[in-house]
């Protein structure tokens, strides 16, 4: 198994890191905020068609371009690192990841090469959002694929054109897709705390739904695993760029005639987050190299996503205080990073939820090796 | 060498030259002079110029024959990695090997009463005679230096620079009359480090290493191996083969000596090996805040580890950073053994009071319980890594100092 990143995947980041650092600047990331849809459709055709990047972890058969988690995770922490607004994380990898995980080979045919060369922005719509077992508890479908119930949270719901809906079945849990604007689905916008992300409350009402697979319950897990090590990835990008950031600050703010980073209570407090930062960012990276070997479940996954949350969450808390006053302003930056650590921090299943899925795992297998 | 061209080589020497039932000294100077000894270092100097990974293959071949290398246990290890970097031809032909054949046993000499964390703030006096240095001074927190045959040791022979230029490093003779060491007990009952007093002591004047008024880079050197002793949790030599032959009689009495104030340093650590089977039969692994507990517990040493094995896979890739990566893996020690120490209490509930034969693990718990807060100090405290990860990582400005100037006009302790 791999320890670090090799030169091409190096290479890559470096190409990954220029495109966002370009295209995903504060100044466009508060311009994105304030609009309905939440992204920049130019960007979303660069970044997809010139730079393929919506298919980097999708099977080459179904068009995309072979690669796995650990090439996702050097996207996901770049999209991180600058807060890219877009559909990037609900289309190319919920969906992308839900329909090559559940779909049947004639659904993935289909539908696969339209998400990974981002022609089509699909979103998934999952009824719970903390916790795998709790998926299918507010969606059913009948046997005549009509689906009815309703999800609160769904990632770009509003600018979404296809969802793909996991819902409760008489055994088990099926895979729906239905166009956005199909007759019984009702779509409405819900404020979040992150504006950089839209969510929105999809509802059903018989909606007429096309079953395009089986969700098991291992197949779900394994879906889990890989968007939280995604969105890890996302949260280890957001943490660098904030201690980059606040480093910054402590060296040229002047208190007492001083550098206030000349104090050790800051120096300490930072030296602190460097060391939470280093260990967290290990643990996502390693987990994405787990997922790229094997299909075997690990603690890996859940302990990056616990990791890197709590890791993200303390930097952005830290970010904050160490700015004084005016880290506590709209005008400065660092509360979009905050906001989204803290929605981070719950999509996918909040820190505590991980360690005890980590526990369960261990207990399992007894071998942490 | 193609890692089959090294095993070859090395299973042909074993064949040719071991037996167990030689003496220690004899089988070790037999592995100096083919350079099997200490493979990684220069062909000049005992070793073979081998990468860390054809090491690997050695210590691998040693492992699997049951071969016994190289004497490594103890402050030997620091003596000689430093000498290797900053001694000189002289110095490392006459030290080196005897360091290797374990003939020679080493402690180090830095700390004092009066400079624990400011280690650069050193009065132990160095004056320079005719034939030789005169050291007069006190050290303290000196493992193994009761049975030490030398030692490495700061002291300042100028008092007229600032503090850090007037330090040089020396090698001195623990076996002279200047010498007298007495042995230190700590909170945890162990007696694993000494006092040295030193009355008018004499060094040779070609033991000093790397110059006069060199001996703050040089101690730099030796600190930040130590380190990464410290990051990789590595104080003790392993258990001696259990094998019938003179050679291996002769290195269980070593590593008995050598391991002996090590014995508790496992438990510095906090035991986070323990833990799982201690959760299982109490059955407290049944109780979800125990779980919570633990699985933070399991994060911080898988992490530790993975990210250990990241910056040794891009060292052996020519990159760079030991220093700092060294330091966060000292901070990162302390917190696991903080919350080690945390979870083992919480499983072991009021029982966590006992240290006597009905305690945890024949005391063991109850040792790790109040043994870990040394594992935050010894080394450099977390404050003094902080400092460093902060400093020199970060780049954050350094501390306003109020230590510059000749150093006999800076306050100290005492005065």
């Amino acid at each position: 198994m791999q320890t670090v990143l090799s030169d091409d995947q190096v290479q890559f980041k470096h190409v990954v890191h220029r495109f966002f650092d370009t295209h995903s600047t504060t100044t466009a990331v508060r311009a994105l905020a304030e609009t309905e849809t939440g992204f920049d459709p130019l960007v979303w055709s660069q970044l997809s068609e010139t730079l393929g990047l919506t298919g980097t972890h999708l099977p080459e058969q179904y068009g995309g371009h072979g690669f796995g988690p650990v090439e996702l995770g050097i996207i996901q922490e770049e999209m991180g690192r600058t807060l890219y607004c877009g559909p990037f994380f609900s289309s190319a990898v919920m969906a992308g990841y839900a329909l090559e995980r559940f779909a049947d080979e004639a659904a993935k045919t289909e539908r696969l090469p339209q998400i990974a060369d981002g022609s089509i922005r699909a979103t998934l719509v999952l009824d719970d959002l903390n916790h795998p077992s709790q998926v299918g508890r507010l969606i059913a479908a009948d046997q005549a694929g009509a689906l009815t119930g309703s999800a609160p949270i769904v990632l770009d719901g509003c600018s979404a054109e296809v969802f793909f809906i996991v819902a409760r079945e008489d055994s088990g849990l099926g895979l729906y897709a239905l166009a956005a604007k199909a007759p019984g689905a009702e779509v409405s916008a819900q404020d979040s705390i992150d504006m950089t992300r839209k969510v929105a409350r999809v509802t059903l009402q018989e909606a007429a739904g096309t079953r395009i697979g089986s969700v098991t319950p291992q197949s779900l897990n394994r879906f889990w695993d890989l968007t939280s090590v995604a969105l890890a990835h996302e949260m280890i990008g957001g943490a660098s760029r904030l201690l980059d950031e606040t480093v910054e600050y402590t060296k040229g703010r002047y208190q007492f005639g001083r550098p206030i980073g000349s104090f050790q209570a800051l120096k300490h407090r930072c030296a602190d987050l460097l060391m939470n930062l280093e260990f967290a960012k290990a643990a996502t990276q390693h987990a994405g190299f787990c997922l790229a070997a094997s299909d075997q479940e690990t603690i890996y996954p859940s302990m990056a996503k616990a990791m890197a949350a709590d890791c993200f969450m303390e930097m952005a808390r830290a970010a904050i205080q160490l700015r004084g006053g005016i880290g506590f302003t709209w005008e400065n930056d660092t509360h979009l990073w905050f906001k989204r650590a803290k929605c981070d921090e719950v999509l996918l299943g909040a820190p505590y939820r991980h360690r005890a899925r980590m526990m369960d795992i261990l207990q399992e297998t007894q071998d942490v090796a | 060498m193609s890692h089959d061209g090294i095993k070859a080589a090395l299973e042909a020497f074993l064949d040719a030259e071991f037996s167990p039932d030689l003496s220690l000294v004899e089988w070790r100077k037999r592995l100096v002079s083919a350079g099997w000894a200490a493979p990684s270092w220069p062909d000049a100097y005992f070793g073979r110029d081998f990468s860390q990974a054809e090491a690997l293959v050695v210590s691998q071949v040693f492992a699997e024959r049951r071969v016994v290398g190289a004497a490594q246990v103890g402050p030997r290890r620091l003596a000689a990695e430093t000498i290797l970097a900053h001694g000189t031809h002289e110095q490392k032909q006459r030290y080196l090997p005897k360091i290797l054949t374990g003939e020679h046993a080493w402690c180090q000499l830095f700390s004092e009463p009066g400079s624990g964390s400011d280690l650069a703030g050193a009065s132990t006096r160095a004056d320079r005679k005719a034939d030789h240095w005169l050291i007069n001074g006190q050290k303290v927190w000196n493992t193994s230096a009761h049975h030490a045959d030398f030692g490495i040791l700061v002291a300042r022979s100028n008092w007229d620079l600032p503090k850090h230029q007037g330090l040089s490093y020396f090698l001195i003779d623990m076996r002279q009359p200047g010498v007298e060491v007495r042995p230190l007990k700590q909170m945890n009952g162990h007696a694993s480090f000494n006092e040295v007093f030193l009355t008018d002591a004499r060094v040779a004047l070609d033991d000093l290493v790397g110059g006069e008024g060199q001996g703050w880079a040089v101690a730099t050197a030796t600190l930040s191996i130590e380190r990464q002793g410290f990051a990789r949790g590595r104080s003790q030599g392993a258990p001696a083969p259990a094998s019938a032959g003179r050679v291996y009689e002769e290195l269980a009495r070593e590593l008995e000596i050598d391991n002996e104030p090590y014995t508790w340093y496992p438990q510095r650590e906090g035991r986070p090996d323990l833990i799982l089977q201690r959760a299982q039969e109490t059955g407290a692994i049944e109780d979800d805040a125990v779980r919570q507990e633990m699985a933070k517990l399991v994060c911080l040493t898988e992490a530790a580890r993975i990210s250990a094995d990241q910056v040794s896979a891009h060292q052996k890739s020519g990159g760079q950073g030991m220093l700092p990566a060294g330091s966060i893996g000292k901070l990162g020690a302390s917190v696991i053994a903080r919350q080690a120490a945390h979870v083992h209490t919480m499983i072991s509930g009021a029982s966590a009071m006992l240290s006597g034969p009905e305690s945890a693990f024949e005391g063991v718990i109850a040792e790790t319980l109040i043994s870990v807060p040394a594992i935050s100090i010894a080394g450099g405290t977390d404050e003094i890594q902080r400092n460093i990860i902060a400093e020199r990582v970060l780049g954050m400005p350094k501390e306003q100092r109020m230590d510059t100037g000749p150093f006999r006009d800076i306050p100290r302790n005492g005065q």
